[in-house]
């Protein structure tokens, strides 16, 4: 089998098979978003107005939850140093275990957001919008996520370190993911706010992989 | 010429000078024993000799080139085993051992089991390994794909006699194919006509 | 070995730094104080804005400060992870807090600049959250650099950040001119030549001066206590004989 599916199916063989980070990803997203119609009040105006940043903010605190295990229980019982042996760039292995996450985490929060959406009194047209942004938004999380997983190897305190470092930098896919949603939920092209995320993903996909590889290295040295 | 040397390596851990001047010749069929107290860098020179890391003086070659010249190609020719046991808990023995094979495009899966008494625990998941029976499995991947260069750090720690029997044996027959083997060991697993190198020749009174 | 050996004898940077340091004192002190007058007392008040435009004398400098210690901290991990210079790690290290601390006075001086001008303490514009965001990688980086038990760790995993983080500095800078903000476009680094009267520029350029000499001055002293930090940690190696690593 070509190595990087051989990565890419372990890891959401073992993501699915430990049940937990998919399911407990998806739980705390519901929840996250459940809290917001009991804080705000129930208002059917304000949350249809609130709702779309309610939902992308939950989905980006879901996605941190399992990032902290992505290089952390193979850096512990030493499988991240075979991987690191394995014959094939770094960065590739990171690649592959980045998508192994975004497939077991990031996918299924971005079908999930809808069902949230109904919660949260949005207009059924702008779910579409809101799967799009989600699907072209998460990635770009995953990867720059992987970069504070690498760095945050060995280091104490590593949960929430890791969301003091990775947190900020995604703001920038919050701010675009939610104009995409305010945008069709006022009737106007989100055109350009799925570009300027599918560009994110895109500049990510180049840069983030690398920036990941150079992470676990310096863990490994 | 020797296969695999190294030439003047320091070794630097923290802030603290571990060996310096340290050389090392490997040939083909070749084991090289080290040897040493706690500290004295034999898990550091066996990393070093991965490429996990480059030493902060000296260089590392295979025929001649650097290693760190052409990492990949170093990566494709060694099998490396660390304290960790690499065994994942949701994992049966089989794919545990199937994956770090497909890793580097398949291999025996099967006969690498049996060679290390596998066979009935095939089916089982990782997390319900004991100790021993989880370094077992992490040694078996050896044997699956074929590598020229073994680095082994205290593989026999946990075994019972019988598998430490098979290490000795799965290393017999991987020498006996040309390939070399570097390893440390605190005894119960002695290596015939293993060169040994005792690195406390090369530490420093502390730089 | 270079590490060791750059610790066992900093001889030559500790001579560079005895020679300097008094320097940045000096001019720290003196282009404070007087562009502190000038800014305060002579400089006229803005025909706008009255009398409030005086925190510009500290907001503009305490932000040029931010981006700049954030470049300075980039250039020094880039340095410290191709070249592995020692003192690479210990002048990024000792830049973090520092521009941690102009950041957290440009936003300060900024709200309370921007409550008379703006009848606001805050906007979520994208001048605004960007250097906020900046203040979040500052303390990203101290708080990654102090996570590790091995201090060369913790320098290289927070080596790594600082270079992630510089795509904000860019952002930070021209996010005026690319979004539509409530803050002001920059009036003197900008093509054309300054907009803006020599009476309010002195005191400007004085007091950017004085905080850059502040910068090198604990800057220096910071460095100097991390050499004399590493020998102690040194000594004690030393002392405990074959101590773990």
């Amino acid at each position: 089998m070509n190595p990087f599916l051989a990565i890419v199916r372990r890891d959401v063989r073992l993501a699915f098979r430990q049940g937990t980070d998919t399911l407990m990803t998806l739980a705390f997203f519901v929840i996250a978003v459940v809290l917001f119609p009991l804080g705000v009040g129930p208002e059917p105006n304000v949350l249809a107005r609130i709702g779309g940043g309610v939902v992308w903010v939950a989905a980006l605190l879901a996605s941190m939850l399992a990032l902290e295990r992505l290089f952390q229980t193979d850096y512990e019982d030493g499988g991240l140093e075979l991987l690191a042996l394995a014959p094939m760039p770094l960065q590739i292995v990171v690649l592959a275990k980045v998508l192994a996450h975004w497939l077991a985490t990031g996918l299924p929060l971005a079908v999930a957001a809808p069902v949230l959406g109904l919660l949260m009194n949005t207009p059924p047209d702008v779910f579409p919008v809101l799967v799009a942004a989600l699907l072209l938004g998460t990635p770009t999380l995953s990867l720059i996520g992987a970069i504070g997983a690498g760095l945050i190897l060995g280091a104490r305190r590593g949960g929430v370190l890791l969301a003091l470092l990775v947190l900020p930098l995604f703001i920038p896919v919050l701010v675009f993911g939610v104009s995409a949603v305010e945008m069709a939920a006022q009737g106007l092209s989100p055109k350009a706010s799925l570009l300027i995320l599918g560009a994110m993903a895109l500049a990510a996909l180049a840069l983030g992989p690398w920036a990941a590889a150079a992470a676990v290295r310096q863990a490994l040295e | 010429m020797s296969l695999f040397t190294g030439h003047d390596l320091t070794c630097i851990r923290g802030e603290r000078r571990v060996f310096a001047g340290l050389r090392f010749a490997l040939d083909p069929g070749g084991a090289l024993l080290l040897q040493g107290a706690n500290g004295s860098g034999k898990t550091s020179l066996l990393r070093l000799m991965a490429g996990l890391g480059r030493p902060a003086e000296g260089r590392i070659r295979w025929h001649d080139v650097d290693i760190a010249d052409d990492c990949e190609t170093h990566n494709a020719r060694l099998h490396f085993v660390g304290h960790g046991d690499t065994v994942k808990p949701a994992l049966s023995a089989r794919e545990n051992i199937a994956f770090w094979t497909d890793l580097r495009g398949g291999g025996d899966v099967e006969g690498a089991l049996s060679a290390f008494g596998l066979g009935p625990l095939a089916a089982v998941p990782g997390r319900f390994l004991s100790a021993g029976q989880r370094r077992r499995v992490n040694l078996a991947r050896l044997a699956a794909a074929p590598a020229a260069l073994w680095l082994l750090d205290e593989p026999a720690t946990a075994l019972d006699s019988d598998s430490v029997a098979r290490l000795r044996d799965a290393i017999a027959r991987h020498r006996a194919g040309g390939g070399s083997v570097a390893l440390s060991s605190h005894g119960g697993l002695d290596i015939p006509d293993a060169v040994p190198l005792d690195l406390t020749d090369f530490a420093e009174a502390a730089a | 070995m270079k590490r060791l050996d750059w610790f066992a004898n900093p001889a030559r940077f500790l001579r560079l730094a005895r020679a300097v340091q008094p320097w940045a004192t000096g001019i720290a002190l003196t282009a404070a104080a007087a562009g502190l007058y000038l800014g305060l007392f002579a400089s006229p008040p803005d025909y706008q804005q009255g009398e409030s435009v005086r925190i510009m004398y500290v907001h503009v400098p305490a932000a040029w400060m931010a981006l700049f210690c954030y470049t300075a901290l980039a250039v020094a991990s880039a340095v410290a992870l191709i070249w592995k210079h020692p003192l690479a790690d210990l002048a990024a290290r000792a830049t973090a807090p520092v521009g941690a601390a102009f950041t957290f006075l440009a936003l300060l001086t900024g709200s309370l600049w921007g409550k008379p001008m703006w009848g606001t303490w805050w906007v979520w514009d994208a001048r605004l959250t960007s250097v906020l965001v900046l203040l979040f990688l500052y303390l990203g980086y101290i708080a990654l650099n102090g996570a590790f038990d091995d201090p060369a760790r913790g320098a290289k995993a927070s080596a790594v950040l600082a270079l992630v983080g510089f795509v904000n500095v860019p952002i930070v800078k021209f996010s005026v001119d690319w979004w539509n903000t409530l803050h002001q476009p920059a009036s003197v680094l900008r093509a054309g030549g300054p907009a803006i009267h020599e009476s309010m520029f002195a005191p400007l350029l004085l007091m950017a001066l004085a905080f850059k000499a502040y910068f090198v001055w604990v800057l220096l002293i910071r460095i100097r206590a991390e050499i004399a930090a590493g020998k102690i940690r040194a000594a004690r190696l030393r002392a405990s004989g074959d101590a773990a690593p």
